[in-house]
């Protein structure tokens, strides 16, 4: 076992820094992207492209750009801004990561809470009236834009019924846990619903495919002949099994989610988080900005993948020699 | 059944969308039409209105007519026609989610194929490169690509594609999901090597080509095809998302993300603009998303005891 979690950690490792020259090379080593006239600007004079691309470290081999980049972002943490000059990225990303966090938990609870009940219920009724009720409700969720989805809601509460039924609603932003929990709670209802509905649909899907298969198990017919009751079964019996493939799922989730991949729902609603972070730095093309958040993002996702194959490599003997 | 007719309904419409522009509401829905007019109730009425609330700052577009021939949708902010412009955008979402979905799907069977089946340091590459990919949260994945092509557009060797082309978000939008089919595709390859029939063509002396082509192929073909229509409807989502954060299709091209985004600004005032594209997703990834369940169960019947619908 320990070994196996060496393996993968090394793994991991190895992946973070493939992800890294990955970005870097995106950013810096394709052809006809010169990052230099962005930070110069339309109108400079050649003389002053000069002068930036040595000022920044462009005209140095890439390799050692990489390690100098390197270096800023992770040793001496004094990363900073090619735009908005003296800001700095790793203070940046820390101070949106409680945003991202805040969105992101909220939404889980509500999918997991949801996903799951909705699996079960129609599992449990299969083949009666609810289950392909539940069922369609799922394939829409996974088939609208979260961001339009986001949209549609602000419309609702924010204008069409906002002096009717949602005037409680506030406007949109983010207020931070510190403030009050219900504001907190407040602010980031309509983000939560609006994020969890994607994943509650995805979650409900796999879990009542993963249950019907498990009631068909052998295990299943031993309970009954038992005497179980079928409420029992589908609990304690084939909800447990069927977690197992839930909980790998969430795993992924929540760490691309925490990662940024949360952005669309960020921007909707404006909430700085890191994704909104990742969005401005992007449309700027703010590298160290958005190299930073990149690697924060690969760092969670990578972080989820270890853990996730940790714990199945710990749950079945036999992934260990694999 | 009722997917496919929905979604055959979809496309046909969308295709129409030329002989609908010239031969019913008779307008041109791409260059900006602001001092345009149109007929509401018999009378004619210019398509960009004055505000006469307020301070009397700027102009609102025209509000749904539900009349078929003038503006039935209303019009956007540059006074084109809504409804044109989401038949017209219709086509380009339908065009790069097919099309990406085709070439991921492509890509994925042959990159899947050869690392389940060739093994040792093919896999290795391959499978590394998955990680990779797969580890990069898709959405910054196709907007880094995003941001950096359509600033310069794409130049590898000869071939040259301009920034605004359609094949970049095409190109973006298939790599990026190449892992999601290629990952499950290697796994079914690598027990299908071990079957007597693989060993058996081993064993008469067939070429490794010969086996993949004849033998594994055809085998594995029913798991590309079950994946397509979801890809479809993932991909299309992609772009839309992509669009809607400008950095997907171009103008003067349209697709439904970018008529959302065009729709942000009027959300309260004229909220169709947004509003009406982003069902037509709805509609399309909802009978995609049935259809690819509907052939899963034509494939695999043992499949169809777990879906239901």
């Amino acid at each position: 076992m320990l070994s196996f979690v060496a393996r993968r950690v090394l793994a991991a490792v190895l992946v973070l820094f493939a992800i890294s020259v990955l970005v870097f090379l995106i950013f810096f080593a394709t052809p006809g992207v010169d990052p230099a006239a962005r930070i110069a600007g339309r109108s400079a004079t050649p003389q002053i492209l000069a002068q930036v691309r040595h000022e920044f470290g462009l005209d140095r081999p890439l390799p050692i750009r990489y390690a100098l980049l390197m270096e800023h972002l992770f040793i001496k943490r004094d990363l900073t801004s090619y735009v908005n000059i003296g800001d700095k990225v790793v203070p940046q990303i820390m101070n949106a990561a409680p945003v991202t966090l805040s969105l992101v938990i909220g939404a889980a609870v509500i999918w997991l809470v949801a996903g799951i009940a909705g699996g079960v219920v129609a599992a449990r009724f299969r083949g009666r009236l609810i289950d392909p009720i539940i069922m369609l409700a799922g394939i829409s969720a996974i088939s609208v834009p979260a961001y339009w989805l986001g949209e549609v809601v602000n419309l609702i509460t924010e204008s069409r019924l906002h002096s009717s039924v949602f005037s409680w609603v506030p406007a949109a932003g983010y207020v931070p846990i510190s403030q009050g929990v219900g504001q907190w709670a407040l602010h980031l209802l309509f983000p939560w619903l609006t994020l969890a509905a994607l994943y509650a649909g995805i979650y409900a899907r796999v879990l009542r495919a993963e249950l019907v298969t498990a009631l068909g198990e052998d295990y299943v017919r031993t309970a009954r002949a038992k005497g179980l009751s079928e409420r029992r079964i589908l609990i304690r019996h084939a909800l447990r099994c069927s977690l197992i493939s839930i909980v790998s799922l969430f795993g992924l989730d929540f760490g691309s989610l925490v990662g940024g991949a949360a952005l669309l729902t960020e921007v909707v609603f404006g909430l700085p988080g890191v994704g909104q972070l990742t969005y401005t730095s992007l449309q700027d093309l703010d590298l160290p900005v958005i190299m930073g958040c990149v690697m924060y993002a690969a760092f969670f996702v990578v972080l989820a993948n270890t853990i996730v194959d940790v714990a199945y490599a710990w749950l079945d003997p036999r992934v260990r020699r694999a | 059944m009722g997917a496919l007719a929905v979604l055959v309904l979809v496309i046909v419409v969308c295709l129409l969308a030329p002989v609908y522009a010239g031969s019913v509401a008779h307008v041109d829905p791409f260059p900006s039409n602001l001092q345009g007019t149109t007929i509401v109730h018999g009378r004619v009425t210019p398509v960009l209105q004055s505000n006469h609330q307020g301070l009397g700052l700027g102009v609102t577009p025209i509000g749904p007519t539900w009349d078929i021939h003038h503006y039935f949708l209303g019009a956007d902010n540059q006074g084109r026609d809504v409804f044109a412009r989401l038949l017209y955008g219709g086509r380009t979402s339908l065009l790069i989610g097919s099309t990406s979905a085709l070439l991921c799907c492509v890509l994925a069977a042959l990159l899947g194929l050869m690392a389940g089946y060739f093994g040792g340091p093919i896999d290795w590459v391959l499978s590394r490169l998955f990680d990779i990919v797969w580890a990069f949260p898709i959405y910054l994945l196709a907007i880094s690509l995003s941001v950096v092509l359509l600033t310069s557009g794409l130049q590898i060797g000869f071939i040259h594609i301009g920034a605004g082309s359609l094949l970049l978000p095409i190109i973006i939008i298939a790599i990026v999901y190449v892992p999601y089919v290629a990952r499950p595709l290697r796994g079914l390859v690598l027990s299908l090597r071990e079957r007597e029939f693989i060993q058996a063509a081993i064993g008469v002396g067939a070429s490794d080509w010969r086996i993949l082509r004849r033998e594994i192929l055809p085998n594995a073909l029913p798991s590309v095809i079950v994946f397509f229509p979801l890809m479809v409807a993932l991909d299309m989502l992609t772009e839309s998302a992509l669009s809607f954060l400008s950095i997907g299709v171009q103008p003067p091209s349209a697709s439904w993300g970018t008529i959302i985004n065009d729709g942000l600004g009027l959300l309260y005032t004229r909220p169709m603009v947004a509003i009406a594209p982003g069902l037509m997703i709805v509609i399309t990834a909802v009978s995609l998303n049935l259809l690819g369940d509907g052939v899963r169960d034509a494939l695999d019947p043992k499949a169809k005891l777990r879906g239901s619908i």
